[in-house]
């Protein structure tokens, strides 16, 4: 079974060696790769390379198996690495060095028909220094990783329970209290699960999500009324994690406590655009007022891009594109869309008959 | 009766777990800071030690860097470090953006972030900068991650490209340009599809057009323009940045 090993590349071959026995080692020449294509990971299963293969050569030495109905070999990497991995391999298969090169070292190859292992001479001196220098640089590290997996251990128990009791909410369907749903919620925000009744990480109700709203509102204020009273989500991270130095805030934590600014009546709310573009807006802005003035700016211009206006503005470019997409909308603008740009116009089909 | 026994002990046994979580979780926070005592600066300075400590995470299902407000965020970090390297990505895209379009190689990202940190901060990884990024997605930005080559294209404004538009940048990695013809023989599309798709990256800034060239006009990617990458950016469109 070739299930755990590690996986090096050469101008000239892949080679995989077994972790355990390092006599344990199969390659395949690079010249064989047809292809190669990402598989990403997935739950319950790690991300993978799949090497499609020419067929094999009359001349081929023997390998780990006879024959396979396959015509190519997936690499599965359980721990990390596929995505660096990926791009060297795809490099290396591009440039054909190995069409260059003539291997320096001949390969000796001490065949063992029952097992069907191949030691490589040249291979082994490699690993030699590899294992040195990793031995060297890696002492720190090895402690650190077994302490990291020792914690790992502990937090999967976390996990464990964490899913038992969601289960026990689901099946009482309304018996469990609010203060213990709000306690078990921020169990969950501490470890970083997510929750496994609603799926969303602590979309709502968390007391931490309701105090940093609050903050929000008396942070964004003057900002906001600097800005027109309108600015995009990811304005307002940079803002805030700006100012804040330390302890910033993740992006879900700013769009979890925006989510719940209208029902805490405060003086913001979140707007989601058609677009997809997030924006946090004083209460008391009124995006439908603003496109009359823009229809007059527009006017004035006799058309203009998004870019444009944004100039004249003052705006970001981001919502100057939202503001006139909306006037569009709202019908008193059309649009001409060519290679040249996206130009807005006054809608004449509306007050011209 | 019988029933609201039965509810009873249904409500008993949820409180019991839950306190045996507030205790269990006690426990677990302090494993954690005796981690962190240990091994707190191992992270901040080994990208590999990272990607290993994150790939863990996701395999027991845990996610470090949804809350700033996690255990792990506040003793490992982690949050911090990544966080901040969001506000920095933003800045970067912001500021090339008109060059090209809100498309830019991880590479150039990559190069552009590490000036901006300077020369004493810690390192970063295109994997770090990966991580940030998927984080950033969620404040509705249009932040996306496109395979071309052996290396990704970072999308920063939401402009829609679905398959055919990824499936043309990924061809016009390659020389940093593609041709109708091209399309046509690669991908074997009608050259009303192609047409339409690069018409698209045109009116997006992501593509310009070389109608000068021998033969036929040929669609050049200003983010995989290689001579741009060692360009510092202008005090202009460092203004862009903050808006």
């Amino acid at each position: 079974k070739f299930d755990c090993g590690v996986l090096l590349l050469s101008t000239h071959r892949l080679i995989w060696r077994d972790q355990k026995n390092h006599e344990c080692c199969i390659a395949v020449p690079l010249s064989q790769i047809v292809f190669i294509e990402e598989q990403a990971a997935g739950i319950g299963k790690s991300a993978k390379i799949v090497a499609h293969l020419h067929p094999a050569p009359p001349n081929k030495e023997p390998g780990p198996f006879q024959s396979s109905k396959y015509s190519y070999i997936k690499l599965s990497f359980k721990e990390h690495g596929q995505i660096e991995f990926y791009r060297r391999l795809s490099e290396e298969i591009t440039q054909r060095r190995w069409e260059n090169m003539p291997t320096g070292q001949t390969m000796q190859a001490n065949k063992d028909p029952q097992a069907g292992r191949i030691r490589a001479v040249g291979i082994v001196g490699i690993e030699r220094k590899l294992e040195e220098k990793r031995k060297e640089t890696d002492k720190n590290i090895s402690e650190a990783f077994e302490d990291l997996s020792k914690l790992m251990e502990k937090a999967k128990e976390m996990v464990e329970l964490s899913k038992s009791i969601a289960n026990k909410i689901k099946e009482k369907q309304g018996d469990i209290t609010e203060d213990e749903t709000i306690r078990f919620k921020s169990y969950l925000l501490s470890m970083g699960i997510a929750n496994p009744v609603t799926r969303e990480t602590y979309g709502s109700g968390t007391q931490y999500h309701m105090q940093l709203a609050k903050q929000l509102a008396g942070i964004l204020q003057t900002p906001l009324e600097e800005r027109g009273g309108i600015m995009s989500l990811t304005e307002v991270y940079c803002l805030v994690n700006r100012a804040r130095g330390l302890e910033l805030l993740s992006p879900e934590d700013l769009v979890n406590a925006c989510k719940m600014l209208e029902s805490l009546k405060l003086p913001l709310r979140l707007r989601i655009f058609d677009s997809g573009v997030m924006v946090i807006e004083l209460q008391s802005h009124n995006e439908e007022e603003m496109v009359a003035s823009a229809l007059e700016t527009v006017s004035e211009k006799g058309s203009l891009t998004a870019d444009e206006f944004a100039k004249l503005v003052g705006m970001s470019v981001l919502l100057a594109k939202e503001r006139l997409l909306l006037a569009e909308k709202m019908g008193h603008l059309c649009r001409d869309d060519s290679v040249e740009g996206l130009r807005f116009y006054p809608n004449l089909f509306l007050t011209q008959s | 009766l019988l029933q609201a026994k039965y509810k009873e002990r249904g409500t008993v046994l949820a409180e019991d777990q839950l306190a045996q979580m507030s205790k269990q979780l006690d426990m677990f926070k302090t494993n954690l800071e005796e981690f962190a005592s240990k091994h707190k600066q191992e992270i901040r300075k080994n990208p590999e030690f990272r990607v290993q400590f994150q790939d863990m995470c996701a395999t027991i299902g845990v996610d470090p860097l949804a809350s700033g407000k996690g255990f792990w965020s506040e003793m490992l970090g982690v949050g911090d470090f990544y966080y901040e390297l969001g506000v920095q990505i933003i800045e970067v895209c912001l500021a090339l953006k008109h060059r090209n379009g809100g498309l830019i190689t991880l590479e150039e990202l990559h190069q552009q972030v590490l000036k901006g940190r300077g020369k004493f901060a810690q390192d970063v990884s295109q994997d770090d900068l990966l991580r940030a990024i998927k984080k950033l997605k969620v404040l509705g930005n249009g932040f996306g991650i496109i395979p071309v080559g052996g290396t990704y294209l970072i999308q920063s404004v939401p402009a829609e490209l679905n398959m055919d538009h990824t499936v043309v940048l990924q061809l016009a990695e390659k020389k940093g340009f593609v041709t109708v013809s091209e399309i046509r023989s690669s991908l074997k599309w009608e050259t009303e599809r192609a047409k339409q798709v690069l018409e698209h990256l045109l009116k997006e800034g992501m593509a310009w057009l070389d109608t000068q060239a021998p033969g036929e006009a040929q669609y050049w990617l200003p983010a995989l323009f290689t001579e741009l990458y060692s360009q510092e950016i202008t005090p202009e469109e460092a203004k862009e940045a903050i808006p």
